[in-house]
């Protein structure tokens, strides 16, 4: 493999790992989705939205009864922390604009942690590499729920919620080592919880970005 | 069905301008290290965030469910340095269980 391909390796590696936990939420998501959307619409989505928290929102909206609009407007708030995550890479991707548009699409959670460095830096080999087989994953995911939908019954009742949150608090508990990490960690938990009963969901996710401003104090 | 695929559309819109906005704005441009202080530790603070609200928030409502077991196997698992597959497949054991009995 030639050198520079060598760079993208341990994203790759670390993202197979990620793609297992994406398959299972994918098939989840296909399981949930198919009663509201037919089975060829989840797929589609899955193929072209690849964002996990908007897709759930979004047919949790249509699966109540609700519109187009809000329910788009429910993924975009889901969405809105991809804007903080953006700003952290930007630096980091390469080329013109058409270029660093098309890099950014990368940016998803798990990938975006990972090659996000505790000074600021950003890894763009680890981010594009984590996400290569992430994204084949998920749809195929998405795939295996919408056949097995009948078969495995509510996702929810074999633990497939829990899924998420226990992934990104392994993805936390790396961070923890890096200076002014705990206070962070206390104040965008306060945030988030405290916005959570007032604003749309996905918004206090957003807001919850504030906290890292303790990165100003006393550097 | 219309409102699927126009729901589909909508977001493939929406999300492909959020993820791109910061790249297409800030460009190649080193931020200020005022600024890198402060993106360093977004990866906590959207991480907790995530966290609470994927355990704890049923729409707009703060509630306590069989996510929330699942999130303390989660933390055992992590605080025994068990792999992230290893801690994720506990979550939704203990997850599972706990809604089998409740």
């Amino acid at each position: 493999m030639s050198a520079r391909l060598e760079a993208y390796r341990p994203g790759i590696r670390a993202g197979v790992g990620f793609g297992a936990a994406a398959f299972v939420v994918g098939l989840s998501f296909g399981v949930v989705a198919q009663p509201t959307m037919g089975s060829v619409a989840p797929i589609v989505m899955s193929v072209f939205v690849f964002a996990g928290s908007a897709q759930f929102g979004a047919t949790a909206v249509l699966a109540a009864g609700g519109d187009a609009p809000t329910a788009i407007a429910t993924g975009a708030m889901l969405n809105a922390r991809f804007l903080s995550m953006g700003v952290a890479a930007a630096p980091a991707l390469r080329g013109g604009p058409l270029r660093r548009a098309a890099e950014g699409q990368a940016v998803v959670d798990a990938s975006w942690a990972l090659a996000a460095r505790g000074e600021g830096g950003f890894d763009r080999e680890k981010l594009l590499g984590a996400t290569l087989p992430q994204y084949p994953l998920w749809v195929a995911g998405t795939v295996a729920g919408v056949l097995l939908g009948g078969v495995v019954g509510d996702p929810a009742e074999l633990g497939f919620d829990a899924i998420f949150p226990a992934f990104f608090l392994g993805l936390l508990a790396a961070e923890l080592g890096r200076p002014r990490a705990l206070p962070v960690v206390v104040l965008a938990g306060a945030i988030a919880l405290a916005l959570t009963p007032v604003l749309p969901a996905g918004l206090p996710v957003l807001l919850a970005s504030v906290a890292a401003v303790l990165g100003l104090w006393r550097r | 069905m219309t409102a699927v695929w126009i729901t589909i559309a909508g977001l493939v819109v929406t999300t492909v301008a959020i993820k791109a906005a910061g790249p297409v704005l800030i460009g190649g441009r080193e931020l200020p290290a005022a600024a890198n202080a402060v993106i360093g530790l977004l990866a906590p603070a959207l991480l907790t965030a995530l966290i609470l609200t994927d355990t704890f928030a049923r729409d707009q409502e703060l509630t306590i469910d069989a996510r929330a077991a699942g999130l303390g196997c989660a933390a055992v698992a992590v605080a025994l340095r068990a792999p992230l597959l290893v801690t994720v497949l506990v979550a939704a054991v203990g997850s599972a269980a706990v809604r089998a009995v409740s």
